[in-house]
């Protein structure tokens, strides 16, 4: 995980200015609270998101360190970091020399904490302890739709009920929404599978069901999808399980369709 | 919780509702743009729900003439007139209608996969 985010994080870095220019400018500006690279490091931290702030708050701060020690290894405190930098300044690859690196950047200076560190520090513990409170919401990971196509002209929906259930609706609503969506008909077969008029590529149907879950499942006030769908009244409300709130949710109408294919002569 | 329940439907009438949803255009307003296959890899673009005060001709005047496309004019006996496009113009229709200030952002409603 570390690598590709360090080396990602590499080439946003490196592609305002010449690296090479960089090494000669950059002189021993290093534990200076006020150092416009914490400011480029803060930036930095915010565009990330939550899960995986704290790596890359720290291989940002590395980061940091290394620039001075790419001038002159001058400093004690970066020295045992240095060393180990050195050797891989040469080839491109940092993110290992970055993982040998001490846990927290401030080891060593006797410089002040900054924010950004001890938050990620807190953060690391939280995880660390108890996950659960850490923020990062597990994920409820649906599997891609899988599709099948019947002849030339029917795609088969295969794990339209694994999907149902891992959502908690009914596959009536589902395939309503599927289908005023899609703008066809289709039915549900023997297996309970779901064949759909049409040629459609798994990426459409993971697009509608994205578009479903946000409409359908997933509670506005905390994101969670355990929610119930219940009609009362001809109205759908969605009540969330987890903070108890409640709102109403447009039913599913499929507007208008226009008839295609051909039209006989009764109609 | 129960008594909210009990509250919200009394608070705002189903069926004036629904009725007002039949009369075309909307409480909500929204624009819906859907996209619908034909045989081979030819697709249909209707517009629905777009003010009655616009002449629907002009605009579809307009629309056939940017993106290169044929369309018509379809009288629904529910939803009211209906713009047809040949092609997936989904993307087109949206940019258009905003660029042209018909239609704000927010209440267009892209349908379809």
């Amino acid at each position: 995980m570390g690598d590709d985010h360090d080396l990602k994080e590499e080439g946003g870095e490196i592609v305002p200015f010449d690296p090479s220019k960089k090494k000669k400018k950059k002189k021993v500006v290093i534990q200076d609270p006020a150092d416009d690279s914490v400011e480029k490091l803060a930036e930095k931290t915010e565009t990330l998101s939550v899960s995986e702030g704290l790596e890359s708050t720290f291989s940002g701060l590395k980061k940091k360190k290394k620039k001075p020690v790419e001038s002159s290894i001058l400093t004690d405190e970066v020295g045992e970091a240095g060393e180990e930098l050195e050797d891989h300044i040469g080839d491109d690859e940092e993110g290992e020399g970055i993982d040998l690196h001490p846990r927290y950047p401030w080891e060593g200076s006797d410089r002040d904490y900054e924010y950004e560190e001890l938050l990620g520090r807190v953060f690391n513990i939280l995880r660390e302890n108890n996950p659960e409170l850490a923020g990062d919401r597990r994920r409820t990971v649906m599997r891609p739709p899988q599709v099948l196509r019947e002849g030339t002209k029917k795609t088969v929906f295969v794990n339209f009920m694994d999907l149902c259930k891992t959502m908690h609706r009914q596959p009536d609503h589902v395939m309503a929404f599927l289908l005023a969506e899609l703008g066809t008909s289709g039915s549900l077969d023997g297996q309970q599978r779901l064949v759909v008029k049409g040629r459609f590529a798994p990426k459409n149907f993971e697009g509608i069901l994205r578009r479903y879950v946000n409409e359908y499942v997933i509670c506005i006030g905390c994101k969670s999808p355990d929610t119930i769908l219940s009609k009362e009244n001809r109205l759908f409300f969605l009540r969330c399980e987890k903070c108890g709130s409640g709102r109403s949710v447009a039913p599913i109408k499929a507007g208008f369709v226009a008839r295609v294919g051909r039209r006989n002569a009764g109609t | 919780m129960s008594e909210l329940e009990h509250q919200v439907p009394s608070a705002f009438d189903p069926f004036a509702d629904a009725s007002a949803d039949d009369s075309g255009a909307g409480a909500k307003e929204y624009v819906h743009v859907r996209v619908q296959q034909r045989n081979g890899r030819k697709s249909l673009t209707t517009v629905q729900g777009l003010k009655k005060e616009y002449s629907y001709n002009k605009i579809l005047k307009d629309l056939k003439k940017e993106f290169c496309c044929n369309g018509t004019v379809v009288q629904d006996p529910e939803l009211g007139q209906v713009i047809q496009l040949q092609g997936d113009q989904r993307k087109n229709v949206s940019t258009f209608l905003v660029q042209a200030g018909i239609v704000k952002k927010e209440h267009i409603k892209l349908h379809g996969f």
